[in-house]
């Protein structure tokens, strides 16, 4: 453990010293690359005035809401539909004809519907979430081995206890691996749709800064970005660490 | 009158060959006879093993008769009634871990129980623990126990629900020697202390004369009922003289093995 952490520690301060002795050796200009001293005054600065703290909060407040309606929809339904062989049948070219459109591609209607504001971005990441959380539940009830089904069957598991009690925990662990997948995707398409939709954000952040040739501004929300999700996927590898979910990585 | 008829079981597996053609889709049927009129009767109370070469159809014939498969023709008939699907009456373990990974020990033996008060249940699979070797392990999840207390937890599942019928498929294969041995010593008390049918598949001919009221053999795919032998030897039984020694040479002989083992 202590290793690791040493390890990744040293890595980073490597590749740190490495940016700033290449960018410093060539001469590269700061509009094209900045200096990671640059880039950390301006974090700094960000941090002072608030606009980092104000700017993380309103993409994070969006992604959860988005993310959460997700889950709390895609994973019933992906569940029924795992179980449901002739609705499957029906509903699937339609769910693999809308999952890979973009939620980008989606803007000018979510602008339309929603207007300007919190609204259409969180209906954005709603969709980004929503047809991936759908077919990856779906495909972990259908590789639940069968005999779990058999004996639920010998028991007289049914309806919603047959859900709750075999269905839900034996996808868990594959449903645990798909909102992690998710949820970083989800946080890919909020810097996108801010950066056109909307005035706050993240990804309002880095365009805003960009339009005032603020290129240390620009790679500090970047690095900013990158932690928030790190710590995002952390969060939702707690989940993994439920006792009735660790079987899974117990090969056997 | 007999707990379980079967009579004239058969079963195929449709085999799909595809073969591509230009524009179209030869699909070339062949099917794979597995079992090819199976038919004995067990009267309550016996315990039957279930013996024949792997493959031959034992897995087959046990999911048709616990209700989970549905045969090509021939009836399975439980107290004179048709089996339609599988029942509370009749609990199966199976060939492979059924264990839920996912509930601990405890839990799973406890979802065997209907609805009763929580203290009358913790009790309850308190003594079924202990029944079978594992007290203390209630909280244990399945990957954090053997192979052999996984299979004792399973045995524990199924008869904490008090079943008429026991089903085991191969249920003590995967252990090593010597566990087998206890295994199969739990399994005799545990025929003397329940009053119930078993149903029980193995591969290990010993096992089946330790263990069976009854032996039925089975032939090669497709298979057939190739001997049935009523057995009323008291407990435990020693193989190595006697007519069962006499008998083990048989079996092994009509299955083709002609050494003398
Ligand atoms: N779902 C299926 N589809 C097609 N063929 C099947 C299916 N299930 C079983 N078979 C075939 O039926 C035959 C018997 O299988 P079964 O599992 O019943 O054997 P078994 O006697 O239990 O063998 P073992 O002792 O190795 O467990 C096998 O040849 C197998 O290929
Ligand atoms: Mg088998």
């Amino acid at each position: 453990m202590a290793v690791k952490r040493y390890g990744v520690l040293s890595l980073i301060l490597l590749l740190l010293v490495a940016w700033q002795a290449v960018t410093s050796f060539f001469r590269v200009p700061e509009f094209v690359f900045p200096r990671p001293l640059s880039v950390a005054r301006a974090l700094l600065e960000m941090l002072s005035n608030g606009e980092l703290y104000r700017n993380s909060i309103a993409s994070l407040f969006r992604v959860t809401w988005g993310f959460y309606l997700a889950v709390a929809t895609a994973i019933p339904f992906g569940l029924f539909l795992g179980r449901q062989h002739q609705l499957r049948a029906i509903l699937n070219p339609l769910i693999q004809f809308l999952r890979p459109i973009s939620p980008l591609a989606w803007i000018p209607m979510a602008l339309m519907w929603f207007g300007i504001g919190d609204k259409p971005a969180i209906f954005l990441i709603f969709l980004s979430s929503f047809f991936p959380l759908i077919v990856f539940t779906t495909s972990s009830v259908l590789n639940i081995r069968t005999t779990y089904l058999r004996v639920a069957e010998n028991f007289g598991f049914k309806g919603l206890r047959l859900y709750m009690r075999v269905i839900l925990p034996a996808a868990l662990p594959d449903i645990i691996t798909a909102l992690r997948i998710t949820l970083g995707t989800a946080w890919l398409v909020i810097v996108a749709a801010e950066m056109i939709a909307v005035k706050s954000g993240l990804g309002y952040l880095i365009i805003d800064a960009r339009n005032s040739l603020r290129m240390d501004m620009v790679v500090a929300g970047m690095v900013v970005i990158g932690a928030i999700g790190l710590v995002l996927d952390n969060i939702i590898r707690l989940l993994e660490r439920m006792p009735s979910v660790e079987w899974s990585r117990v090969r056997r | 009158m007999s707990k379980i008829e079967v009579t004239g079981l058969r079963k195929s597996y449709v085999e799909r060959r595809r073969r591509k053609r230009f524009l179209s889709q030869c699909k070339q049927y062949e099917d794979c006879q597995v079992l090819d009129g199976i038919t004995f009767s067990i009267p309550a109370g016996t315990f039957a093993c279930f013996v024949g070469p792997s493959g031959c159809g034992k897995s087959t014939m046990f999911r048709i008769v616990s209700g989970f498969e549905r045969p090509s023709s021939g009836t399975v008939l439980i107290d004179g009634q048709e089996v339609t699907g599988p029942g509370s009456k009749h609990v199966c373990v199976f060939q492979e871990d059924g264990l839920f990974p996912w509930f601990t020990a405890a839990q799973n033996i406890a979802m065997g129980l209907s609805k009763s008060s929580s203290s009358d249940v913790a009790k309850k699979v308190e003594d079924y623990l202990e029944l079978v070797g594992l007290s203390g392990f209630g909280g244990h999840y399945p990957h954090e126990l053997s192979g052999g207390m996984r299979r004792r937890a399973e045995v524990a599942r199924a008869l904490i629900t008090n079943p008429e019928i026991l089903f085991m498929d191969e249920p003590f294969g995967a252990l090593d020697f010597v566990t087998r041995l206890q295994m199969r010593e739990e399994m005799v008390n545990v025929h003397q202390m329940f009053d119930m049918t078993i149903l029980f598949i193995t591969h290990d001919i010993d096992e089946a004369l330790q263990l069976g009221d009854r032996i039925i053999m089975l032939s090669d795919r497709p298979s057939r009922v190739a001997w049935d032998i009523r057995l009323d030897d008291p407990h435990p039984r020693d193989l190595s003289t006697g007519h069962l020694s006499r008998l083990r040479k048989e079996i092994y002989y009509r299955m083709g093995l002609h050494v003398a083992l």
